[in-house]
């Protein structure tokens, strides 16, 4: 990672890369939310398209963001994150996007820190960014329980990857062409973070963290709970462990 | 007691229920979503069946004195409800979405007809 991009004053709106740029923006039922998300990536970066994924919402998500400009996808039921967000990353990929950059539509990953996290995709470093909130050891208020599972899946996916990962759930992510294909080929649907992790460096795909910090969800509960979060962490041990024993990934489309 | 034939028997099913659902999620025509029940299943029947203490205090405690084996099946037979009511709950959700992705596309093309 080079630091002089990193350390370079933000000169206010300039554009983040001279390519052609997108914003990947999934939603469900995020009408208080979306809103303030595609103002602040406006004004971060007037160039940067944006294409935001209304996973079955029932609110005024899709209104709210096309109103603001924002490309619009309406998924007719939902599909969860994974299959929201491939969605937009099949789009991107559709339409000849070079650089494509996720985050959600809640409003946690701050638009702030994108010229942070695109830097080392820009630069060539890297093929995948992703911001990390625990690079640096800041505080992150969430759930014991939660705390201890994203410990263990960062351990487990740093043994696959033999690279130190700290943050395996981050959905606060900075893509190349090549890695936006691996994407839109193959994105696994309950919980795609931490598999879409391991299946990208498989992929050989250049992964770094970037430290950044999230912001609490302004209006709203996350979606998921304590039991949610139990199931998942099985059901990703078990998509890890069984992963191992594959020879094949899933073909590129490029 | 249970016999010690049935032990082996129900050992190796349970063992091969086990390599066969690993497989199919590895082949990825299972997935990890659903297979999770089939796990927990062959799990639950190897246990079962190699440690025929374990089924022997169990059948105990449900009075089953004659015949211990009687609890495998039981408990078999009630992870395979199980598994059928997910399946009943999946199947319902899909019909309800196939429903929906056939209105829209009829939608779609309806206004794709006007256009020409």
């Amino acid at each position: 990672m080079s630091t002089d991009v990193l350390s370079a004053p933000s000169a206010g709106s300039a554009p983040l890369a001279t390519v052609k740029r997108i914003a990947i923006v999934p939603a469900f039922n995020e009408e208080r939310n979306v809103g303030r998300v595609l103002d602040e990536l406006r004004a971060i970066d007037p160039g940067l398209d944006v294409v935001v994924v209304s996973d079955g919402s029932t609110d005024r998500t899709a209104e709210v963001a096309s109103a603001r400009g924002a490309y619009v996808i309406r998924l007719p039921f939902n599909l969860g994150i994974g299959g929201a967000v491939q969605t937009g990353f099949r789009y991107a990929w559709e339409e000849g996007y070079e650089l494509a950059v996720r985050l959600d539509g809640d409003g946690q990953h701050d638009p702030g820190e994108l010229r942070l996290l695109v830097a080392p995709v820009v630069a060539g470093d890297a093929d995948l960014a992703v911001g990390s909130r625990f690079v640096e050891g800041r505080g992150y208020r969430s759930s014991p329980a939660r705390r201890v599972g994203i410990r263990i899946l960062a351990r487990v996916v740093s043994l696959i990857a033999r690279q130190r990962l700290t943050d395996t759930t981050s959905g606060f992510q900075a893509c190349n062409r090549r890695a936006i294909s691996v994407y839109a080929a193959d994105l696994p649907h309950d919980y795609p973070e931490v598999e879409g992790m391991v299946m990208a460096i498989r992929h050989r795909i250049r992964l770094v963290e970037v430290p950044v910090t999230m912001r609490e969800r302004e209006h709203g509960r996350s979606s998921i709970g304590t039991l949610a979060s139990i199931y998942y962490m099985i059901k990703i041990l078990l998509a890890l462990f069984v992963d191992l024993f594959r020879r094949d990934v899933a073909p590129l489309e490029e | 007691m249970t016999p010690l034939k049935i032990s082996i028997v129900a050992t190796v099913v349970s063992v091969v229920l086990l390599l066969v659902v690993f497989e199919l999620i590895r082949s990825r025509r299972l997935r990890e979503r659903y297979a999770l029940l089939w796990l927990a299943t062959g799990v639950v029947l190897v246990v079962l069946s190699a440690w025929r203490g374990g089924l022997n205090t169990i059948a105990g405690w449900f009075g089953v004195r004659g015949y211990p084996p009687a609890v495998l099946f039981a408990v078999g037979l009630l992870f395979v409800i199980i598994v059928l009511l997910h399946y009943s709950t999946v199947i319902s959700r899909l019909a309800d979405q196939n429903t929906i992705l056939a209105q829209r596309l009829a939608l779609l093309e309806a206004k794709f007809h006007e256009k020409e």
